[in-house]
């Protein structure tokens, strides 16, 4: 019975709670255990297993008067980039060693409104930065898949790997991530779930650690489109507190889902189909147009000139924008403190200790392409580059509604295989990073597995603020695909 | 700021000139005020911004930059630098941006200041200042933008260790850099002045220079009149106009003494020890941080409307320019006095009100003399502010009276002043119980000349010879009326009596 409730989607479990048919004790019970067994994998930094019963006892007051709000007594995990009042907040980073947050960010804060249960904060790679979860201080997340006929310890994506690894284990019902260059949408790919970045804006960025400010954008990982929808519904919403909050209603995304595709104008970017991309993701591209076709939409070739701008120009904002960020994990207000001769000593151990090298690594990228005599032709070079993509995807958008590319090039990969080579490990991205830099939504969905047998996604892109076209289309795509496949239950053993 | 800036062309002017040992040197001067901006709240968090409170009681999430927090503008900060920008009829720019400028230090826990680099909200303006002799210079405005403060480090509260106070974290300043438009320290505690007037008119910053609201960098060069300019100094967070001025002639004077033996300026920062009288090195050009400016991407561009511009333009205060031309044409008075009394708008408002009151037509001069005279001495004496007066507008604008209908001399109205001073009484009311009505009664003054005359038969035979001894008499008169004689009437009737001229 306990391991059948894990089973359950986020709408399932939300419909059974209101049906009275489960108790979010029962169902948050059955989260924390499977936690308990899975710790294995790393996907949790910090386990709040008597908040979340607690919150589920709450949940189940309210529900048994038939109240409660749009996620009442549904356990969730979240991303460690999000600050929670009370609980350990570390960023996967040794610099932020016992920060406890003395508030909480708008996005968990509309969760728990919405009557969510939190289970614990889950592991990411530091300050966002990354494509595999390797850069956690905290360790390596462990995805749950791994090849066929192999027990080689795969990456479950980056930089929301605890959050890709607990959905697809089932460690929670679904849980918030970030995405700055693909970190909701890339692990989302490797590890069979669904994870949408909304439009910028859409999220809340109060009370999230910033990574790259201009880029950073709250979004859930989950089971399937459905509780993406409903997540996101929760999630979204205007925030005076952060000026880059967009006032506009959030709109119904669930009623989104369902609705016919037919006459909807699918774009194909062909700058997309770049070199050295494995067949089989390019046969399931190609599956996928072929799905989105047979379900009524109208196929388009468009064109990206500018794409292959795109991940060096990601290269040079992320890293400015973060050096200048993370200037404030300083060693004198909280957070790790190696003491000094004097303050410049104390600055320098502090960070030295307290950084890990990929981000060290981006703090003095960043540093240099914004110093004098530097910065025209890189930070200001990169930011007009910046607006000739945003270009490229508007005039797209003159004949397509949305755009269908694979959301990663290859499928996971095994842990330290890529470690040693920053630029093979920046690739990653590269089919993500053109959709922050243009502040779009996008959403990477489950189509297929690879020949090894690990799961594989295809992204589609919408237009800013249409979330309701992009989740319409993606859960078409969703229902053609046909993606039932999950990972074996090694890690309980 | 690093920039070179368009200057205005001066013909020298030789008393402005410093004589050196190989001739004459010019000081070219250009001043960055930092104004704290009047607000109950901080420029990006709702913290509140009063002077002296305990450490650390004044800082919000964002002050102390915790991690996830972010700024957000404060709208009234915008309109408070908007209002001094048309107060400086300067430019007032619809888009500007916020940028970061980075460096480390523990008062700045962000790691960055959130300032204006590339688009300040405000761009060129003037501002005319008054200088001795009633000559005014129009020193031109580059731009003003809007920027945090910073902590306060305290380095001497325990051995080994800082504190820290963020109070000031986060307290919006408006930056207002001037163009090198300044020839000597005369005028740029002149312009420090004039911007101070001009700030508190407006309600924009209090000015208080002891509270550290309001501080100046000032940029010193010289060069042989004529020539380009020279390198320059910049001496760092002046916080009183007096040591303004000290300040650009001690480093003035440095400068020249190196130039004329032969050695060059290095450009850096300085600071001005005011105990010392002089200004030290604090960092050279090549030990300049690079702050790496770039825009704020927590902070959309800010974007005005020309509507709310001219809303505020509406209403705002009458400048000191203006009110100085306004008082001068409406009461004849001479620029100087005009000038005094618009230095603080109280002191306008304190004799505006003195010319109004009543309904008697005053003479504007007389009303000047008292306000600027008797009054800012018994003020400054008694360390009253003229708000605080006990003399009330309506009081002075009567005992002007009283001096201009002849009832009481102008010697006996000193006297009064006081006792209105000292007792808030009206100044009718201390004539009539005190008896000091002016005696015009020719009579009762013939009689009294006439006994003095008859008790000093020598004296009036030396008077008519010399008619300049007839002073005597009058104060002989007056002392005898106990000063209550009209003192003209005393002078007719003793010239008509001794046989000769009264314009004496």
């Amino acid at each position: 019975m306990m391991s059948d409730l894990t089973k359950l989607t986020l709408a399932g479990a939300r419909d059974a709670l209101k049906a009275k048919e489960i108790t979010s004790n029962e169902l948050t019970g059955a989260y924390v255990k499977a936690m308990e067994g899975a710790r294995g994998l790393n996907a949790y930094i910090t386990e709040t297993g008597d908040k979340a019963m607690e919150m589920a006892k709450a949940s189940d007051a309210k529900l048994a008067k038939g109240e409660g709000g749009a996620l009442e007594g549904l356990p969730l995990g979240i991303k460690d980039l999000f600050a929670t009042k009370g609980t350990l907040t570390t960023a996967g980073s040794h610099i932020l060693d016992g920060f406890v947050p003395p508030y909480e960010s708008t996005v968990t804060a509309n969760l728990w409104r919405d009557g969510a249960v939190m289970l614990g904060k889950l592991n990411n790679d530091e300050f966002a930065m990354g494509s595999s979860n390797e850069t956690s201080y905290y360790g390596p997340v462990i995805n749950p898949w791994r090849r066929k006929d192999s027990d080689a310890k795969l990456v479950p994506g980056g930089s929301s790997g605890g959050s890709s690894a607990a959905v697809a284990a089932r460690l929670c019902l679904a849980a918030t991530a970030t995405d700055t260059g693909g970190s909701i949408r890339q692990p989302a790919a490797y590890t069979g779930t669904v994870g949408i970045k909304p439009t910028y804006g859409r999220c809340s960025r109060w009370g999230i650690i910033a990574y790259a400010s201009s880029l950073d954008q709250a979004g859930p990982i989950t089971r399937d489109v459905r509780d993406a929808a409903i997540m996101l519904g929760s999630m979204a919403g205007y925030d005076e507190k952060d000026s880059t909050s967009v006032d506009r209603p959030v709109p119904n995304y669930e009623a989104a889902l369902g609705q016919s595709i037919k006459g909807l104008r699918v774009g194909i970017p062909k700058e997309y189909r770049v070199d050295g991309m494995p067949a089989e993701i390019d046969a399931l591209w190609t599956r996928g147009i072929e799905w989105l076709k047979a379900a009524g939409a109208e196929i388009v070739d468009v064109s990206l000139p500018n794409t292959k701008y795109a991940l060096p120009t990601y290269y040079i904002v992320a890293p400015a924008e973060c050096s200048s960020n993370l200037a404030r994990y300083d060693g004198v207000r909280y957070g790790l403190r190696v003491e000094g001769k004097d303050i410049t000593d104390l600055y320098e151990k502090t960070r030295a200790a307290g950084f890990g090298p990929e981000v060290r690594r981006r703090i003095m990228i960043g540093t240099y392409v914004l110093s004098a005599g530097y910065y025209d032709a890189y930070y200001l070079k990169a930011q007009q580059v910046r607006t000739l993509i945003a270009r490229d995807f508007a005039n797209a958008y003159a004949k397509c509604d949305v755009l269908l590319t694979p959301t990663a090039p290859s499928a996971a990969f095994g842990i330290g295989e890529k470690t040693s080579d920053p630029l093979a490990m920046y690739l990653n991205d590269v089919f993500t990073v053109t959709v922050n830099l243009a502040g779009l939504p996008g959403i990477s969905v489950p189509a297929g597995l690879s020949s090894d047998g690990l799961p594989l996604g295809l992204q589609l892109i919408g237009k800013t603020f249409d979330e309701e076209t992009l989740l319409r289309a993606a859960y078409a795509l969703e229902q053609a695909a046909e993606f039932k496949a999950e990972p074996k239950t090694w890690w309980t053993a | 700021m690093s920039v070179v800036y368009s200057m205005q062309h001066r013909d020298p002017r030789d008393e402005d000139l410093i004589k050196g040992a190989t001739g004459d040197w010019e000081i070219i001067l250009g001043l960055e005020v930092h104004a704290q901006i009047t607000s109950q709240a901080k420029l990006f968090s709702g913290s509140s911004t009063a002077f002296g409170a305990e450490p650390n009681t004044q800082v919000s999430l964002v002050d102390a930059a915790l991690p996830g927090m972010l700024p957000v503008i404060n709208r009234y900060c915008v309109e408070q630098a908007v209002k001094t920008g048309l107060g400086l009829r300067a430019q007032i720019n619809l888009k500007s941006t916020f940028d970061r400028k980075n460096y480390f230090y523990p008062d700045l826990p962000q790691g960055y200041q959130i300032s204006q680099f590339k688009h300040p909200i405000v761009g060129e303006g003037t501002v005319i200042i008054d200088l001795a002799g009633g000559r005014s210079v129009a020193v031109g405005i580059e731009r003003l933008h809007m920027e945090q403060d910073a902590g306060k480090s305290v380095h001497d509260l325990s051995p080994g260790y800082s504190h820290v106070d963020l109070n000031r974290s986060g307290v919006a300043l408006m930056e207002i850099v001037s163009k090198p438009d300044m020839r000597s320290s005369d005028e740029a505690r002149a312009y420090v002045t004039k911007l101070r007037t001009i700030l508190r008119y407006l309600g924009t910053c209090d000015g208080n220079m002891e509270e550290g609201s309001l501080r100046a960098d000032v940029n010193v060069s010289v060069r042989r009149p004529g020539e380009p300019l020279g390198t320059r100094c910049e001496i760092k967070n002046v916080n009183s106009i007096r040591f303004i001025g000290q300040a650009i002639e001690y480093e003035a004077r440095r400068q020249i003494e190196i130039l004329e033996e032969g050695g060059s300026i290095r450009q850096e920062t300085r600071l001005f020890d005011p105990k010392a009288g002089e200004t030290r090195s604090m960092r050279s050009k090549e030990e300049a941080h690079d702050y790496r400016y770039f825009p704020d991407p927590d902070l959309l561009p800010l974007v005005l409307q020309q509507a709310d511009v001219d809303r505020i333009a509406a209403n705002l205060p009458e400048l000191p320019d203006d009110k100085k031309a306004r008082l001068m044409s409406d009461y004849g008075l001479s620029a100087y006095d005009a000038t005094v009394l618009v230095g603080e708008a109280a002191t306008a408002d304190y004799y505006e009100a003195v010319m109004k009151s009543g309904s008697k037509k005053r003479d504007g001069k007389i009303a000047v003399n008292w306000v600027t005279g008797d009054l800012f001495g018994a003020l400054n004496r008694e360390g009253h502010t003229i708000e605080a007066s006990p003399v009330t507008p309506k009081q002075l604008g009567e005992l002007v009276d009283l001096i201009t209908d002849g009832t009481i001399s102008g010697r006996i109205a000193k006297d009064i002043f006081d006792s209105m001073y000292k007792t808030g009484r009206d100044p009718l009311e201390i004539v009539e119980k005190d008896g000091l009505r002016q005696v015009t009664d020719t009579g009762a003054i013939e009689a009294a000349v006439d006994a003095i005359m008859a008790a000093n038969p020598d004296k009036v035979a030396q008077a008519k010879e010399k008619p300049a001894l007839a002073g005597w008499f009058v104060g002989q008169v007056m002392k005898s009326t106990s000063g209550k004689a009209n003192p003209q009437v005393v002078n007719e009737i003793l010239a008509r009596k001794l046989g000769i001229s009264s314009d004496n």
